[in-house]
């Protein structure tokens, strides 16, 4: 059973298969068309495989939508130490749960994906880190994994092509910050998950000091379509430099959430209209997180664009991890603000002065201005202290951050006033978050 | 490639090598970039971020401390948005720090306090409530305070990189994140106190030194370590005559800023309640209380008599007093005694060394070789242990220089972590199992060999003799126990050997046969506590002790001396590797007197004329007429160490050859001396034991 | 330490699965599986995992303050996570947290008298579209309702 009822507008790329029962079976995954990619980028040179890549304009899905093809060309390939290939399926971006379901309805979509990757980069061990409360996800990659071993389609010598691929899954244990790539290299070497250091570059000395290729769970898991397709065609699918089609996470304030397939370029309001049948009880949309709460929210009115890596930035905003929230006229932007940054500071690893002593000075100030407790002069400090951590951390997650942030008490300034003197917040008197 | 690169910042144009970093760049142009993570030495962090700068073509503020230079990059350091960055920082930092400098014992020391001073808001927006934890105790010697704490991990590394021991690790995470010590609720390592200092607030304080003072209360004396035989400078701070605490965080001296607990702590020694503090003289079998006038004349009209009747001395130097009074000491045996019979606790052998290496001019190590030569063997010592600054710069050389360390010892060491190769031996075995290491060595360019007691007599030059074979240029270490060991040997306390290694035409009884000698009339031991572990054969001795405490031999004495300690006088010491250095008094115990003046005293009382026994008159003497002391003053006046000159010309053996047998300290003991140490008494760790691989 | 024959199954596995020399990155998976099987991470836990990954005690007490899901306190039998984050916020996940609170009559990372329940509001927990979410133990529970919750909880007490 599927968690949300598709919808026929999707373009349905990745997901095709979805709802396929025993999706976890070798067999089921090849009598849909599954492993045959794999079977034609054997014959391919990797190069020519790595062409297709960059030619399809696929962009990572995990958040920073860098070109895929060209992540793949710098892995030395030729190094003589050992390449490994990891897949991040940390996914704790909040909005953000697609992950879940491509592993869930179709493992072995990401396990070709990977096989192709290995074939690309001449790497012969992968590791998929998936975040621990996916224990159930574990299992079943496992049970995946298991079958494509039993299978032929991984472990040595796949289906006679002389490839040898080992892959393993690695539980991750409650920490946003291990997305991070590099912070997840340190996790998955056993150590706290700090980011490191770039350059180097995980390409080049990544997991336990070799070249290693990382990429997300959607990214990984559009490869084979890629390949069995052509890049040309998963290009033509979506907008100039913006490839391919997206699963896009809609939540929040709608009649319909869900997980839709939608090619990149698709347009934001139609989206919400078309696929979340609107904003919940015929209320007015205030503001749209288009790509997980680490992006600048958008003001109803900002909202008129198309949704692809390049749009979204024009407007001041990201794509991100295609966590789409949408919130209605009766939201609390403070409560907003707060709830945002009480995640970060909860996940913020604590290695950068700023990130580590901003948020939690930020989360404190935000609590007591929602409280009532606010001052005028408050409000452009949380502008300030925001500003202070942007562009200035170890890693992404301090603009992280800051710029959901900056952008609510920027576009939402009135709201902040309407808590000052002691007022009660205006919205929780409202029982607008009724249950669905 | 080019080897030099151009950069302009803010408007200087300077020059580096490639590589170099922003931080250490800027430096050329005067220009200083602030820093807390960032730490000479230690590994990359860039988590503090105050050394944001901007560099013109980058959209974002640059990283200085983890920015290597490149051509034509234009910096600046010094515009509105570096320095609201440097201001952000600094704020941030405030925010759950605990503002309780004027309890803090880093207060006046703490780089947080001039930082915020330099580049901080005049006053805080923080308006929330701070996170506090509580104090705690590691151990005897560290606390932690964690709202004090940036988290800017120098700690963290220097026990890791510098003491190779990783004791401390951080857990939680975000604002919570805190320094763990490794056995979980408490410290078990060297207790050396390098993370307490490296601190740069008062996060990490010592048991030692907590709540005592204010550091501007206190003088502050540069002297060298008493304890052991590497030479560490430490820099004592002083209030009204008490030593309140040891480091040496001006980086001064051979050590730069490395110090292990016993040169870090291990001062208290000097104000320990059963320090002598006047004269002793044995009246009815008991000895008592007496005056300085009382106690030397008993001595002399002693001494006169013995040596009137023609009766047998001993004496017995120490190896923790000055050159100075080593020399003056054989010099009264000599010519006022007139024996020969003086000798001091051998540690190793450096005179079959010095024979084994005449004539070469470049075939003794200095401390420094430990760090600069690309690889080093050790031979017999658990380094790390017993000589802990070589340990530290061999740590430091692998660390910075890829440097190869081979390791021949009995049982497992710390240096094996580092080790290119180590090889265990069973005793005797030292020689055979360096064959094993010979290929491995051979394709070494350069080498330093350091050898323990374990190599001695004719081993000393089979051990050169395989140094000469690798054929590549190789310098060589007898390690040695204390302070003074090595100065001992070359100021001639030694039956033998006058200063310098020359012969003496009858040689005397060394020290173990002085106290097998039966008929012996008087012993005089200075500094030193030969009974601790031997048994005088003599039945009725008059004994004669210059000591700090009532030590064993002490107790068996007619006459005791309360003398004062190597931190409480001046004069030179000569460390293992021959680097020559000046002690600086730092404060004066009442009751006591240097050994110096308690020589000149007795002879003055003997009616001997040995010269004036001022210290700086004596080291003349020393540099005119000791082989290998015509040492530039200058170096040494100015705080410096200036290594003593290789011999040129033969070492006569002992007539009758001695196993010399070193005391073998740990960490935590220092001899006799130790057990007068509140500190190595109390630390968890002690007495600690060799060979364990710690 | 003994541990059932499953999970020592699975440890023996995850000593092979990295390259050699690096069975420090087996430290957290351990951990995870281990402490659903001892009730936590006790010292002993930490002492034993160290000694099977060759690593000292001190870097496990590392990782264990990072990662929020290894547990140093016993739980309940049923661990009750709420998610409170964007999503789940907007849909009522706060709410249903503050009746979580109430009908067990725990706060936040505490554990029933007796035993049964611990309840913790958590981090988006991947489940947004379905929002608002609840995980037991390892199980999600979508479009959770207070309603619905109470149920749940019933059905887990009387299933002990
Ligand atoms: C704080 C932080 C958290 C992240 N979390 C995730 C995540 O959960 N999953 C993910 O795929 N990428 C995450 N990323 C992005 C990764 O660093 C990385 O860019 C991505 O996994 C690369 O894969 P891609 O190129 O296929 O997107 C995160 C980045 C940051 C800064
Ligand atoms: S910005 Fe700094 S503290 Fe925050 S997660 Fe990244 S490295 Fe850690
Ligand atoms: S006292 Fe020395 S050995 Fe102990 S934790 Fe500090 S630096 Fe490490
Ligand atoms: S205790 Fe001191 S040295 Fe260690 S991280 Fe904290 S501030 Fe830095
Ligand atoms: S000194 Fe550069 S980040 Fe700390
Ligand atoms: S916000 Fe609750 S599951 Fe994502």
């Amino acid at each position: 059973m599927l968690y949300n009822e598709p919808n026929p507008l999707e373009t349905r790329v990745l997901t095709k298969r979805f709802g396929i029962p025993n999706s976890e079976k070798a067999e089921v995954y090849v009598a849909n068309g599954g492993y045959q990619a794999f079977l034609k980028a054997t014959g391919m040179p990797p190069e020519k495989i790595i062409e297709e890549v960059k030619v399809s304009n696929l962009r990572g899905r995990g958040g920073a939508g860098f070109p895929t093809g060209l992540k793949w060309s710098f892995v030395p390939r030729t190094s003589p130490k050992p390449k490994y290939l990891i897949c991040n399926a940390d996914e704790s971006e909040p909005g953000t749960c697609k992950d879940r379901l491509l592993m869930e309805y179709d493992p072995h979509q990401l396990i070709e994906g990977m096989l192709i990757g290995g074939l690309a980069v001449d790497s012969h061990k992968g590791y998929i880190y998936i975040r621990g409360e996916y224990r159930y996800l574990i299992t079943m990659m496992e049970h995946a994994i298991d079958d494509a071993y039993a299978h032929g389609w991984l472990g040595k010598n796949i289906q006679g092509t002389g490839f040898d691929f080992d892959l393993y899954v690695h539980t991750g244990a409650g920490a946003y910050e291990c997305g991070e790539e590099t912070a997840l290299l340190d996790s998955i070497e056993g150590k706290r998950g700090v980011p490191r250091m770039k350059p180097p570059f995980p390409a080049v000395a990544g997991a336990w000091g070799c070249p290693t290729l990382l990429n997300n769970v959607e990214t990984y898991s559009a490869v084979p379509n890629i390949i069995r397709d052509g890049g040309a065609a998963f290009a033509a699918l979506g907008t100039p430099k913006n490839g391919g089609t997206r699963l896009v996470c809609l939540s929040g304030h709608v009649n319909k959430p869900g997980v839709y397939e939608i090619p990149l370029g698709y347009p934001m309001l139609e989206f919400i209209e078309k696929f979340g049948g609107g904003v919940r009880g015929g209320k007015k949309l205030k503001a749209v997180i288009p790509g997980g709460s680490s992006c600048p929210v958008l003001t109803a009115s900002e909202c008129d664009i198309i949704m692809d890596y390049d749009t979204l930035a024009k407007a001041g905003s990201m794509l991100g991890s295609g966590g789409m929230v949408v919130i209605d006229e009766d939201t609390c932007m403070v409560k907003a603000a707060l709830r945002i940054m009480r995640f970060y500071a909860h996940e913020s690893c604590g290695w950068c002065v700023p990130c580590r002593e901003g948020t939690t000075w930020l989360r404190k100030m935000l609590q007591r201005f929602h409280d009532g407790m606010g001052q005028a002069s408050d409000i452009p400090i949380i502008g300030q202290v925001s500003k202070n951590m942007l562009g200035r951390t170890f890693c992404a997650l301090g603009d992280a951050a800051a710029m959901p942030t900056i952008s609510i008490v920027e576009k939402f300034r009135e709201e902040f006033e309407a808590h000052l003197d002691g007022r009660p917040c205006p919205y929780e008197h409202k029982p607008a978050m009724a249950l669905a | 490639m080019s080897d030099i690169v151009h950069l302009t910042v803010d408007g200087k144009a300077i020059e580096a090598p490639p590589g170099t970093l922003l931080i250490n760049a800027v430096k050329r142009a005067g220009i200083e970039i602030p820093a807390f993570c960032y730490y000479d030495g230690l590994k990359l962090q860039a988590a503090c971020r105050m050394c944001l700068v901007e560099v013109e073509k980058t959209p974002k503020l640059q990283v200085a401390c983890t920015l290597p230079v490149a051509e034509g990059m234009v910096v600046h350091t010094d515009t509105p948005t570096v320095h609201e960055a440097r201001k952000g920082m600094v704020e941030f930092l405030l925010t759950n720090h605990p503002l309780d400098c004027p309890v803090c014992d880093k207060g006046g020391e703490c780089e947080l306090q001039d930082m915020t001073f330099r580049y901080g808001f005049g006053e805080s927006r923080f308006l929330e409530q701070k996170q506090h934890i509580d104090e705690k105790q590691w151990s005897a010697v560290v606390y932690f305070d964690r709202p004090r704490c940036i988290n800017c991990y120098r700690c963290i590394r220097v026990c890791d990189e510098g003491m190779g021991l990783t004791a401390l690790g951080i857990t939680n995470r975000g604002v919570l994140a805190e320094i763990i010590p490794n056995e979980h609720d408490h410290l078990n390592c060297d207790e050396c106190g390098m993370c307490i200092d490296i601190c740069p607030v008062g996060a990490l304080t010592s048991g030692m030194y907590r709540y005592k003072t204010r550091p501007w209360e206190m003088k502050h004396v540069g002297t060298i370590c008493t304890h052991c035989s590497n030479g560490c400078k430490t820099t004592l701070g002083v209030r009204n005559d008490e030593i309140i605490r040891g480091n040496n965080r001006d980086r001064s001296g051979l050590n730069g800023e490395f110090l292990c607990i016993k040169g870090r702590y291990a001062f208290d020694f000097t104000h320990h309640a059963e320090r002598l503090q006047s004269p002793l003289v044995r009246r009815n079998g008991k000895l008592e209380a007496a005056s300085w006038s009382e106690a030397l004349a008993e001595v002399a009209k002693n001494w006169t008599a013995i040596k009137q009747r023609g009766g047998r001395f001993g004496v017995i130097g120490s190896t923790r007093t000055t050159n100075e009074e080593n020399f003056f000491l054989q010099k009264f045996a000599r010519q006022v005694l007139g024996t020969n019979n003086i000798d001091h606790h051998r540690s190793g052998d450096v005179p079959t060394l010095l024979d084994a290496l005449s004539g070469r001019t470049d075939a003794l190590a200095t401390t420094a070789d430990f760090y600069e030569r690309k690889a080093v063997l050790i031979v017999g010592a658990d380094l790390s242990q017993e000589q802990p600054f070589l340990a530290w710069q061999v740590r430091a050389n692998v660390r910075h220089h890829n440097a190869h360390i081979y390791v021949a010892t009995p049982g497992p060491v710390r240096e094996d972590r580092v080790a290119a190769a180590s090889v265990r031996y069973q005793e005797g075995g030292e020689l055979a199992s360096l064959e094993n290491l010979r290929e491995k060595l051979r394709a070494e360019p350069e080498l330093v060999v350091a050898f323990g007691d374990a190599i001695q007599g004719d081993a000393v030059r089979q051990l050169v003799n395989f140094g000469d074979s690798l054929g590549v240029p190789v310098k060589y270490v007898a390690l040695l126990d204390y302070s003074n060991s090595r100065g001992a040997l070359d100021m001639g306390l030694l039956p033998h050997l006058g200063p310098g290694y020359h012969a003496v035409d009858t040689p005397g009884m060394s020290l173990a046969a002085m106290l097998a000698d039966e008929s012996l009339d008087a012993l005089w031991v200075v500094g030193a506590n030969p009974l601790g572990r031997h048994v005088l054969a003599a039945s009725k001795p008059f004994v004669v002790v210059q000591d700090l405490f009532l030590t064993d031999t002490a107790e068996h004495a007619a006459v005791v001396f309360p003398a004062a300690s190597a931190y409480e006088k001046s004069g030179t010491v000569t460390n293992l590797c021959g680097e020559v250095q000046r002690l600086e008094a730092a404060i004066k115990v009442a009751g006591t007197k240097p050994d110096l003046e308690i020589f000149g005293l007795l002879a003055r009382e003997m009616g001997a004329n040995l010269g004036i026994w001022q210290a700086s008159k004596i080291f003349e003497e020393i540099r005119g007429s000791v082989r290998g002391y015509n040492i530039p003053l200058p170096i040494l006046t100015t705080g410096g160490a200036a290594q003593t000159a290789a011999l040129n010309g033969h070492v006569p053996a002992p007539p009758r050859a001695e196993r010399i047998q070193a005391a073998h300290n740990t960490l935590f003991t220092s001899g006799s001396l130790g057990q007068f140490s509140r500190t190595l008494q109390v630390v968890l760790e002690a007495p600690g034991a060799l060979y364990q691989g710690r | 330490m003994t541990f059932s024959p499953a999970l020592e199954a699975r440890f023996a596995k995850l000593l092979t699965i990295y390259p050699e020399g690096r069975q420090r990155s087996a430290v957290v998976p351990m951990l995870m599986y281990a402490q659903d099987e001892v009730g936590c991470v006790t010292r002993e836990l930490v002492e034993e995992v160290a000694r099977r990954c060759g690593v000292q005690p001190m870097q496990v007490d590392e990782v264990i303050g990072y990662y929020s899901m290894l547990h140093t306190k016993p739980l309940g039998k049923y661990h009750i996570q709420v998610c409170t984050n964007i999503s789940c916020l907007l849909t009522g996940g706060e709410e249903l947290y503050e009746h979580a609170k109430k009908t067990l009559g725990i706060g936040n990372k505490e554990v029933t008298p007796d035993g049964l329940f611990s309840l913790e509001e958590v981090e988006c927990m991947g489940a947004c579209s379905w929002a608002p979410a609840v995980e037991v133990n390892y199980d999600f529970h979508h479009h959770v309702t207070c309603e619905k919750l109470d149920r749940l909880i019933e059905d887990l007490r009387k299933l002990k």
